[in-house]
């Protein structure tokens, strides 16, 4: 090959350049989405008409449908005959689908200020980049607020509440140098017997700041589904954490105790471990102490997702590379620092998707309660609704409201984790 | 700039190293390893992959841990106390070979996060010793992207002044240059060459035996969890006396 054929110099060097102009809009969507080949194309067509089908069948029944009536019998002789939805058990029975048939009813305010309230208790951890650090002083008092809401009775109870987390915490910080784990136990401990002794103070004061009190048996419908997923959840998610960690404990009895106790609450279905708060557990509890269902079940529940969610960290710990903790130790950090700042908040990230799966999987199961004769949303359309004179084989409307309900709020928090895991993004792929 | 390397060298002992052994299950990793690192010296530990050298290192600020023998870094005996560890290594810098910067924090919070936590230092002020030492590795303008926008030789250097943030007295670097891009390695060894000018005391396992003529005043070459020879960096490159130190040299500076 002669030389100057194989000798080249580049004089300039060639600019950014936009890439070619392809035609864009609706119609070149159609064409690569809808009718890019033959088979497409069939595809496209079939289901046209399969979704032409179902929606024209579908649609008399919802615009038909009847809002107003007093029963089921009632309704059927406004249709006369035609297709259509008898709605109007929504319209009758709305307050008892989501408030139970017990709650007396001058006071569904407080529940439903309890539910906008734990909006703004949640802005601020949901949403830590936009609303400001100190709401969460507020997001703290929370549960305690929420509580003396619903339930009502003496402000003692909750405040004597809040005291034990504050003892405990404090013991926590003050043991934390010492040891991580033991401190966990210790602040636990001192909550606990903090809690036990609050119990002989707080019964005099029954009736300082009193709220009518309305007791767990009164509660129902879906602020039972929506009060156990919350408490359930944000209970599950710290003690899902501490039990990873203690599984990966170096302490023997520590790792131990968190193994037998994942593997046993995974092992076993969740409706067995509700009967045993139903049924079992008052047993096993002396004769005069009465432990509340909601506090059974609510103990129970969190129990079971806190071993699924355990698992889901584990697995975002162990993606983590080793070097992530080695430059946390080779800096002076101590365990409680490197686990907080430098391998939780990876992991956890790691996690989103599946800590998320499990969320939703707890909130929807909440509805499993109805089976040990607790009348949540389901609870309640299979008892008092359907079992009424009025409303007797009204299934579709009032399951359909029931499926609505859950799918906007599941719906929301997977779009809300999306949305977090697009926020946490820092890798820049 | 060796000679006048090796004029600065002080009577204090930095690290002494005596009789340490360590075992990974029975496979005997450091045997007998003697070593006494005065400060202000720069060594380089050579040797082939699986001599035992990050090891050795690594046990220097306790990310591993030895069986048998002491170790005594700025005169705190290593032991099991976990108090002893955290206060050593809090003294002690290490350069990883990946890098190892938290991704999920800004190159500033990786560099104020220890000074914070450990030191107590004021955020302002971590801040402020942040942006000095990483204006020292010449990146200051990248203090608010994340790690994984910066390029191998810039997150190194970064990772250099994290570790530098918390004023060490000792500084170990394991293979630092050895994940990099060819383009990258004089940036980062620059910077080490650097901070050996301004008389750090630095451990570090390489490759790079242009920066151990350059810099170290001692050159330690390691085979089998043993140390084999050990010398001033002119008379182990031009007249080592083992065979199996030949061998390696004729081998790494062979072409």
């Amino acid at each position: 090959m002669p030389h100057d054929q194989i000798s080249f110099v580049r004089k300039h060097m060639l600019p950014e350049a936009p890439p070619p102009a392809t035609e864009t809009g609706a119609v070149k969507w159609l064409r690569e989405n809808l009718f890019s080949s033959p088979a497409n194309t069939l595809l496209t067509l079939v289901s046209i008409f399969v979704v032409f089908n179902i929606a024209s069948a579908s649609a008399p029944w919802f615009l038909n449908g009847v809002w107003d009536s007093p029963s089921i019998a009632a309704c059927r002789e406004i249709l006369d005959g035609r297709v259509g939805g008898c709605f109007a058990v929504l319209s009758e029975r709305w307050n008892q689908l989501l408030f139970g048939f017990k709650y007396p009813v001058e006071l569904y305010w407080r529940p439903g200020l309890a539910f906008v309230l734990l909006f703004v208790a949640g802005a601020p951890v949901l949403f830590g980049k936009i609303f400001p650090r100190k709401m969460l002083f507020f997001t703290g008092l929370y549960p305690f607020i929420a509580y003396w809401l619903i339930w009502g009775g003496s402000i003692m109870v909750p405040i004597f509440a809040l005291l034990g987390v504050v003892v405990g915490a404090v013991v926590y910080s003050r043991v934390v140098t010492i040891s991580a784990g033991v401190a966990v136990i210790a602040g636990f401990v001192a909550a606990l017997i903090f809690w036990i002794a609050s119990g002989y103070i707080s019964r005099p004061m029954a009736d300082v700041m009193a709220l009518q009190a309305v007791p767990s048996r009164d509660m129902g419908g879906f602020m039972i589904n929506l009060m156990l997923g919350v408490v359930c959840v944000s209970l599950s998610l710290p003690l899902g954490i501490l039990l990873a960690l203690g599984r990966q404990s170096r302490m023997p009895i520590i790792k131990w105790i968190c193994v037998v106790f994942i593997e046993f609450i995974r092992g076993v279905p969740l409706i067995t471990l509700l009967f045993v708060a139903n049924v079992v557990l008052a047993y096993f509890l002396p004769p005069n102490v009465t432990f509340d269902l909601i506090l059974r079940v609510i103990i129970m529940i969190t129990m079971f997702s806190s071993a699924y969610i355990a698992e889901v960290i584990r697995g975002g710990l162990a993606a983590l590379p080793r070097g992530q903790y080695e430059a946390a130790n080779s800096l002076g950090l101590d365990y409680a620092q490197s686990m907080q700042l430098i391998i939780l908040p990876q992991a956890l990230k790691i996690s989103i998707p599946g800590i998320v799966n499990v969320a939703v999987g707890l909130f929807k199961d909440t509805t499993l309660v109805s089976v040990i004769s607790m009348f949540d949303i389901v609870g309640m359309i299979r008892g008092p609704i359907l079992a009424s004179m009025e409303w007797k084989g009204v299934y579709w409307e009032l399951f359909g409201f029931a499926c609505i309900l859950f799918f906007i709020t599941c719906y929301g928090i997977s779009q809300y984790s999306q949305w977090l895991e697009r926020q946490l993004r820092t890798d820049h792929r | 700039m060796a000679t006048e390397a090796q004029m600065k060298v002080s009577d204090e002992v930095a690290v002494q190293i005596t009789k340490m052994n360590k075992w990974y299950g029975a496979f005997h990793v450091l045997r007998d390893i003697d070593l006494t690192v005065y400060r202000g010296e720069r060594i380089v530990i050579a040797g082939p992959s699986g001599s035992g050298k990050s090891t050795l290192i690594r046990c220097i600020n306790a990310l591993e841990e030895h069986q048998k023998g002491s170790i005594t870094v700025d005169g705190t005996i290593l032991s099991n106390d976990l108090k002893n560890i955290d206060k050593v290594r809090s003294e002690v810098g290490m350069v990883f070979q990946h890098f190892n910067l938290f991704p999920h924090l800004t190159i500033l919070e990786n560099c104020t996060l220890a000074p914070i936590w450990v030191r107590k230092t004021p955020k302002k002020e971590a801040e402020e010793i942040a942006m000095h030492f990483l204006t020292k590795v010449k990146i200051p303008e990248q203090a608010d992207k994340f790690p994984g926008q910066l390029s191998g030789g810039q997150q190194q250097r970064v990772a250099i002044a994290r570790s530098l943030c918390m004023r060490p007295r000792i500084m170990l670097f394991d293979e630092p240059t050895s994940a990099l891009d060819p383009e990258m390695i004089s940036e980062v060894l620059d910077t080490m060459i650097q901070l050996a000018e301004e008389g750090m005391t630095m451990l570090c396992v390489t490759h790079e035996m242009g920066f151990a003529r350059k810099v170290a005043n001692r050159v330690i070459f390691m085979d089998q969890g043993q140390i084999v020879e050990q010398n001033d960096p002119e008379e182990f490159f031009n007249n080592p006396q083992s065979e199996r130190t030949k061998l390696f040299l004729s081998q790494i500076l062979g072409h």
